[in-house]
């Protein structure tokens, strides 16, 4: 997606939020090789960055501070444009999302090159305005999920389910606490009809948070 | 044995003997207390770098006996998690949401350390100078 993208003072640092490394190894070893990806078998990064779906992205600048806080990348919102009976999204949503991700990368691209001048950064008090704020349900959602973790690691599924139970019930909004602990389809997708349900439930919340950047597409 | 995770850690500790502790508390010795979380105890209270949680007046005998600390009360009485399995010898102390809230709005990008595929350590802070594009994703 940003093979593009190329400049020696940039940098991508890909990470896979997945508790099982065999499962993200394909899609690793399929990657341009010019990406740093790393795995985050914890999710460690949705408890530091208070993300609760993917893929997200946070731009950081040279001096480590961040830039753009934590958005969804280019994705766009069309999950509920997901026609079942064509088995496929509407191609009008299709077209929308393309454009999205041409957008993100064309801005991506944009401050790869021109870095504090580009014109896609927020200033700190922007930047402050568009930080989510952690409740202390999700900061307790996050501890149970990183315990239940490390008991399925062990083996002990049971306990580990109990802790995903709770995870779940502290931060019904996150995407990643679910369908890291939901059940697999045979591609490996927590994609069954319990999370096409839940999707349909959001009503008008959204799957993805449309990002506040020019030339986005609703 | 019992198991103390953090979000970066996990050690074994040897279980509380002798005294019988609730299953809701978690009591380490000094050494094991500073290894695992980086907090001492010291005589003006609970402290890690140059902040300090006063032992609660008149219930010291509950936070701290002896060389023993009850880590779980620390923790709960500063507002982070801690959550264990219902066996008791799983815990993890976790970070604080008012904790990471300050962390995001300082704008200074919450540092971490993650293993690629081959295993190798790669930290966020190695990238300084650059300009990071931090994107996740996952195979689910």
């Amino acid at each position: 997606m940003f093979d593009s993208v190329k400049n020696e003072n940039f940098v991508i640092v890909s990470v896979a939020m997945d508790g099982d490394v065999e499962a993200a190894r394909p899609w690793i070893e399929a990657a341009s090789p010019g990406f740093i990806t790393l795995i985050d078998q914890n999710h460690l990064l949705s408890s530091l960055y208070n993300m609760f779906n993917v893929p997200q992205a946070v731009w950081i600048d040279e001096s480590g501070t961040i830039v753009r806080p934590v958005e969804t990348g280019g994705s766009l919102d069309i999950l509920k444009e997901y026609d079942p009976v064509a088995g496929a999204f509407k191609p009008e949503a299709v077209e929308r999302s393309k454009r999205a991700k041409s957008t993100y990368i064309d801005a991506v691209k944009d401050w790869a090159m021109n870095g504090s001048a580009s014109s896609f950064l927020f200033d700190p008090d922007e930047a402050r305005d568009r930080v989510p704020s952690m409740s202390n349900e999700i900061a307790q959602a996050h501890a149970k999920f990183q315990l239940g973790q490390y008991l399925k690691r062990n083996g002990r599924n049971d306990e580990a389910e109990t802790a995903f139970d709770e995870s779940r019930r502290l931060h019904p909004d996150s995407w990643n606490i679910y369908r890291e602990t939901a059940e697999r389809t045979p591609s490996g997708l927590a994609a069954g009809e319990e999370f096409w349900q839940k999707v349909r439930s959001l009503g008008d919340k959204q799957y993805y948070a449309t990002i506040d950047m020019e030339g986005m597409p609703d | 044995m019992v198991t103390v995770l953090t979000e970066t850690s996990a050690t074994e500790v040897a279980a509380q003997s002798g005294e019988s502790h609730s299953k809701d508390e978690l009591w380490l010795s000094g050494i094991e207390t500073t290894e695992i979380t980086g907090w001492s105890m010291k005589p003006e209270g609970f402290c890690k770098d140059d902040v300090c949680v006063p032992t609660p007046s008149g219930r010291a005998d509950s936070f701290v006996w002896g060389d023993t600390v009850n880590v779980s009360a620390f923790w709960d009485l500063m507002g982070k998690p801690v959550v264990r399995n219902a066996n008791a010898d799983v815990w993890l102390l976790g970070e604080g949401a008012s904790n990471r809230n300050d962390a995001l709005l300082s704008l200074e990008a919450p540092n971490f350390t993650l293993p690629d595929l081959d295993g190798n350590l790669h930290s966020l802070t190695d990238f300084r100078g650059k300009r990071v594009l931090l994107i996740t994703w996952a195979s689910w």
